[in-house]
């Protein structure tokens, strides 16, 4: 076995079992972690292929922003999981009922595996290809030019999500006092303040 | 590349003139500018659907990407003008009830952009995009009332199962994709000829379970009413004109673009869906008291008329569905005109017993209500017979007999609940009548579309000509 392959099969493994805890886990920021492990295995399995841009991107954004996001969900909400737990546990039946026949018509559907005629199925799957120019560069390039309209959509949805998010959330509240930096550099002790000649025995 | 900028310069102009009024209503008036954005967004989007409408452009661009021909150019006005009289429509009742958000026209024009994407996609990518483009804004909308429990709650709602749907939706792709080695319409049909692959039938398949959750097609329509009843009622307006236009156009590019060579593989199962919305929207409707969702059942079944169109898979079915649904928006456009009207005491009812004796209080809207109610129910001599007409005569060219058969009977089913309207209006009990101080506007296209139901002039108005140069544009 080269070096290659031990590190292959240790991400795998890995892989599979961080997955497994992620599911199995009691505590819930067990399992979060455990996700996390898992996402790292597998930025590993892409590197190993090649695609190391798709690997930098997991780390960065699954690992990095996902996973953590995850975590502070889990940890500020106040959610009973064991009641979540049982009152999944109720459809438990049918659910898994519906997943394996759903499950047995796509095996079906896969077992009859053939792509239509005159279409070119990627060849050489089974092998490691090491494309020769760098793989970010190949992915901009293609982002940027043949998908450019796509990039561009994508970009009014997010903004479309933006509005969302501060349409449907942002509330202007009047009786917080709020800090205005012009106006307290514009007041000067004669607008501010005013001096009174107090009499000996009377007030104001 | 200036080819290709010079094809989508609609959607271009669209989507830069709804970045800077957003710049300029977040620096400048921020709320208080609503009323002249809402009037100046109505304009725009009328004046670009002039322009797409007098345009001959046919091309694609973006390697076909985008594909504009007589089909994209009937949706796209049809979706511009509808969306513009919505928008005016509803600033009236977004001020009365303390919704004006400058954000609200905005979103409208980016969604307006989703939908003319998804009409004129080219590509199973750009039909997603357009279509997400298109479903998040309308779900920011669903709950713009957001003190509201019913408008939350019909927003998470649209959300939710609307992600679930785009979900399946991806999944068909994702199976098309692999079956036919291309996102690619002009792929897609060149391996979806002939013995088509199971997988690719697979793909086929939760791509219009995705569709039918789009268009709120039994079995997917559970989301429908809900929203209906729970979104502010403008935005309820919008919902049932131009994304439904957009969605059932999207439909039948997928059905017949991507899937044309195998028209009887996807006819039974839009024939199904057709016939399963017809009755689900007929008998459903009948036991609604809220007539925001019974407009909402009355929808499902009108989507299950224009399914019938697209079933008989051929060019006259298409042109029945595009006529259907032009006639269906402007129906819907009435309708909604005089339901954003009613108000008692200043407070927004939506009960339909308080239509009763509406014909004493305000005859002509009353008059114009029946209209538009015979019309939606297909009774002769109102365009909504012609419409119901049209797709029924393409369902038995087509060898559809027994569609068109359930069409008719569940037709007579749904009449029920819209003559018990006009029951309501003219024989009810007397009851406290309904605010009679009614903006112009909605009069006027209460008016407008009452006036519309039974004029006939010939060719429907010059729309039969058009929907068959989109049908023929469409189906090869």
């Amino acid at each position: 076995m080269s070096v290659l392959d031990v590190a292959f099969y240790l991400f795998a493994i890995v892989t599979v079992g961080a997955g497994l805890f992620t599911v199995v886990s009691r505590n819930p920021v067990h399992s979060v972690l455990w996700l996390i492990a898992c996402f790292l295995s597998t930025a590993g399995l892409f590197v190993l292929l090649g695609a190391e841009f798709v690997a930098m991107l997991l780390v960065i954004v699954y690992v990095g922003a996902v996973a953590v996001l995850f975590l502070f969900v889990v940890m500020m909400l106040d959610i009973d999981f064991a009641e979540l737990k049982a009152e999944m546990a109720r459809y438990v039946p049918l659910a898994g009922l519906i997943g394996i026949v759903l499950l047995m018509q796509l095996a079906i559907a896969y077992g009859v595996w053939e792509a239509a005629e005159g279409v070119v199925v990627a060849e050489g799957l089974d092998t490691i290809i090491v494309p020769p120019a760098i793989n970010t560069a190949a992915l901009g390039l293609i982002l940027y030019d043949r998908y450019f309209l796509m990039f561009q959509l994508a970009g009014l949805i997010l903004l479309v999500a933006m509005i969302g998010a501060i349409a449907l959330t942002l509330r202007h509240r009047k009786d917080v006092k709020r800090q205005n930096v012009l106006h307290q550099m514009w007041r000067d002790p004669a607008t501010a303040m005013t001096t009174h000649d107090v009499k000996p025995g009377q007030g104001l | 590349m200036s080819a290709d900028l010079n094809i989508i310069l609609p959607e271009i102009v669209l989507a830069v003139y709804a970045l800077g009024a957003l710049l300029v209503a977040v620096y400048t008036g921020k709320d208080a500018l609503t009323r002249p954005l809402i009037w100046l967004t109505a304009a725009v989007f009328v004046v670009v659907a002039f322009w797409i409408g007098v345009s001959s452009e046919v091309g694609t661009g973006f390697t076909a990407m985008i594909v504009k021909d007589g089909f994209s150019r009937f949706a796209e006005v049809t979706i511009l003008l509808s969306a513009a009289i919505v928008l005016v429509l509803s600033q009236d009742y977004m001020a009365r009830f303390g919704l004006s958000k400058f954000e609200y026209p905005l979103l409208i024009t980016l969604a307006v952009i989703g939908m003319m994407v998804m009409v004129s996609a080219g590509n199973l990518l750009t039909l997603y995009m357009g279509l997400e483009l298109q479903s998040l804004s309308m779900y920011v909308v669903a709950s713009m009332r957001r003190d509201n429990v019913k408008s939350t709650e019909a927003g998470l709602k649209y959300f939710v199962l609307g992600a679930l749907s785009s979900g399946l939706l991806l999944y068909g792709i994702s199976l098309t994709y692999g079956y036919a080695g291309s996102t690619e319409f002009a792929a897609v049909i060149l391996a979806a000829s002939g013995e088509v692959p199971l997988g690719l039938l697979f793909g086929l398949v939760f791509m219009l379970a995705g569709l039918a959750f789009k268009v709120s097609a039994a079995p997917f329509h559970m989301w429908t009413p809900d929203v209906y009843e729970g979104a502010p009622t403008p935005v309820t307006t919008f919902m049932a004109t131009a994304p439904k236009v957009a969605a059932i156009c999207m439909f039948a590019r997928v059905t017949h673009d991507a899937f044309g060579n195998v028209v009887e593989d996807w006819q039974q199962i839009i024939a199904l869906l057709s016939v399963l919305s017809m009755f689900v929207g007929a008998i459903a409707a009948i036991g609604q008291r809220d007539i925001k969702r019974l407009m909402a059942y009355s929808s499902i079944a009108h989507m299950g008329y224009a399914l019938m169109g697209l079933a008989a898979g051929t060019v006259g079915g298409v042109e029945a569905m595009l006529l259907y649904m032009a006639i269906y928006v402007v129906m819907n456009i009435g309708t909604f005109a005089f339901i954003l009207t009613m108000t008692r005491d200043g407070l927004e009812t939506t009960d339909i017993m308080s239509l009763n004796r509406l014909s004493e209080a305000r005859p002509g809207a009353a008059l114009a209500l029946l209209l538009l109610m015979f019309s939606l129910a297909g009774i002769p001599p109102t365009l909504g017979f012609f419409a119901k007409y049209a797709v029924l005569q393409a369902a038995v060219d087509a060898g559809l007999v027994w569609l068109a058969v359930l069409g008719v009977i569940a037709s007579v089913i749904g009449a029920f609940y819209y003559l018990r309207i006009v029951y309501y209006m003219y024989f009810g009990e007397t009851e406290a009548p309904l605010d009679n101080d009614v903006p112009v506007v909605q009069m006027v296209a209460l008016a407008a579309s009452g006036i519309l139901m039974l004029a006939l002039f010939p060719n429907l108005l010059g729309l039969e000509p058009a929907a068959a140069a989109a049908a023929a544009a469409l189906v090869r």
